[in-house]
């Protein structure tokens, strides 16, 4: 296993663990986008089984252990890349122009705010649905806890809200950098296909999908009430 | 009076002894330069003046002034090679305006230390070529030109990547200072090529381990470096680069 050690500790093997992990996670981000509008479009009961089968079906288990791991492993060896980088410069400019994109000077930036979004995000449902006090519902004779009204209320509080959006806006410039440079380091580019890449990655990856998820706590602000909790 | 075609400038060079010394940036006030001079014939200018003035020259890097050899170099107003996508010896003094102040570094990065002033060492490039960068031939008659068929756009691909000079911009423009694009640019020009094939798995993992030793950083696809490279080098050699090295990672008994 020598050749694997060298080419993980190389600037291209660590770059494609990155590049690898990344784009594993933007399909995550399409399957999570199908739950969230559910919570939009669904009802409470609709919403409720979505957890349920989130929650209990070993294939997502299985998927969802996948994604952990790919969060950790992004982030960990992004910035191992970035402080080796760091160090390839250790004199800077006095004078310093720019002729690139901002999003792309500033991935570990935006990581970074990503990373402490999942953070909160997570002790906001996934741990009150695990740890916390949440209520069970009967829907189809299935015991099911009720994270509904959890997810609602939470989106009455307005500083979580912005917080959302920010960090969705940050996702957004981290993609439109990020998908197409993930494929650039697999190898994957052609003049045939690239500039499809390039696109799907800014409007779908960047806009679309950033948008969906800001778009459900401010939709549930406005338009849901809060539901008081027995 | 004021010559109109004459250009008053403001220089504010870096100079440092030696390799060990700290360094710091100098001022030089300028006057009478020719919009229609090279920058480094400006810079002449100014040693010439200094010499006259018993002080020390600035040391700068230059060999064919004719943008072919790649050995300018010069980090000028926090673009290497200056606001013109070329060389700085085919860089004019009319790219800048009268009165200006124009700010020159050298090169910034672990693998080009710094010689003197805006000179830096550049020989980590020699390295990576000495480790993969050609191809292995026998000696003997001479092969017939047309023997080998070459499909007319890998020949192009091939041609363009390799009008790379090793200047090193890409390097100095990078904010890794990373040298994939120099690397992509002689894994493609070699790799395209069914001459270059049989060593190209041995290549890329050559040149990389040696890329990786000299302490360059990696590509993060900013694409700084074909923005500024004189020879307009683009990205897609990288993506060549790193598709070779995963190819031969996996796929041969390389690496
Ligand atoms: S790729 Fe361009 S910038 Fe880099 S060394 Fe070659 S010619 Fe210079
Ligand atoms: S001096 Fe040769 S390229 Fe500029």
């Amino acid at each position: 296993m020598a050749w694997l050690n060298a080419f993980l500790s190389s600037t291209i093997g660590q770059k494609v663990v990155v590049a690898l992990t990344g784009l594993f996670l933007c399909t995550f981000l399409v399957v999570h986008m199908v739950g969230n509008l559910q919570l939009i479009w669904g009802t409470a009961d609709k919403f409720n089984l979505y957890t349920y089968a989130m929650t209990h079906n070993k294939v997502i288990k299985v998927v969802s252990y996948l994604t952990y791991a790919s969060i950790v492993l992004h982030a960990v060896m992004a910035i191992w890349v970035n402080r080796r980088n760091a160090g390839a410069r250790p004199v800077g400019y006095a004078k310093k122009g720019t002729n690139s994109t901002w999003s792309s000077r500033n991935m570990v930036f935006l990581g970074v705010v990503i990373l402490v979004y999942i953070v909160v995000h997570l002790y906001n449902f996934w741990f009150q649905l695990k740890f916390g006090e949440v209520g069970t519902v009967v829907i189809e004779g299935k015991h099911v806890k009720d994270l509904y009204p959890v997810v609602i209320n939470a989106f009455q509080i307005p500083w979580l809200v912005a917080l959302y959006v920010v960090s969705m806006a940050a996702l957004s410039f981290h993609l439109i950098h990020g998908f197409q440079s993930g494929f650039q380091t697999v190898g994957v580019s052609h003049h045939k296909y690239t500039p499809f890449i390039k696109q799907l990655g800014i409007w779908v990856f960047g806009v679309l999908i950033p948008l969906g998820f800001a778009a459900v706590p401010i939709a549930v602000m406005i338009l849901k009430d809060p539901i008081p909790i027995p | 009076m004021d010559n109109p075609y004459r250009m008053k400038l403001n220089l504010k060079v870096w100079r440092q002894h030696g390799p060990q010394d700290k360094g710091g940036f100098q001022t030089y006030a300028l006057d009478d330069v020719s919009p229609d001079s090279s920058f480094l014939e400006m810079l002449d200018l100014l040693n010439e003046q200094l010499v006259s003035k018993r002080e020390e020259p600035v040391a700068f890097d230059h060999d064919c002034r004719e943008g072919i050899c790649g050995m300018c170099s010069l980090y000028i107003n926090g673009h290497p090679h200056g606001p013109e996508q070329t060389t700085t010896c085919q860089l004019h003094m009319r790219s800048f305006s009268d009165g200006e102040t124009i700010t020159i570094e050298p090169w910034r990065a672990k693998a080009f230390p710094i010689i003197k002033d805006l000179t830096v060492d550049r020989s980590a490039f020699e390295r990576i070529i000495q480790a993969g960068g050609y191809i292995s031939v026998n000696t003997g008659q001479a092969v017939d030109g047309n023997a080998i068929p070459v499909p007319k756009d890998d020949a192009e691909d091939a041609f363009n990547a390799a009008t790379c000079i090793g200047c090193g911009a890409c390097v100095a423009a990078c904010k890794n200072a990373s040298a994939m694009l120099f690397v992509g640019a002689k894994v493609s020009h070699l790799g395209l090529l069914p001459q270059g094939r049989p060593e190209a798995a041995k290549r890329a993992q050559a040149m990389v381990r040696q890329m990786d030793a000299e302490g360059f950083g990696s590509c993060t696809n900013t694409g700084a470096c074909s923005a500024e490279c004189p020879k307009e080098i683009p990205q897609s050699v990288i993506g060549m680069l790193n598709r070779e090295y995963l190819l031969s990672t996996t796929l041969s008994e390389e690496g």
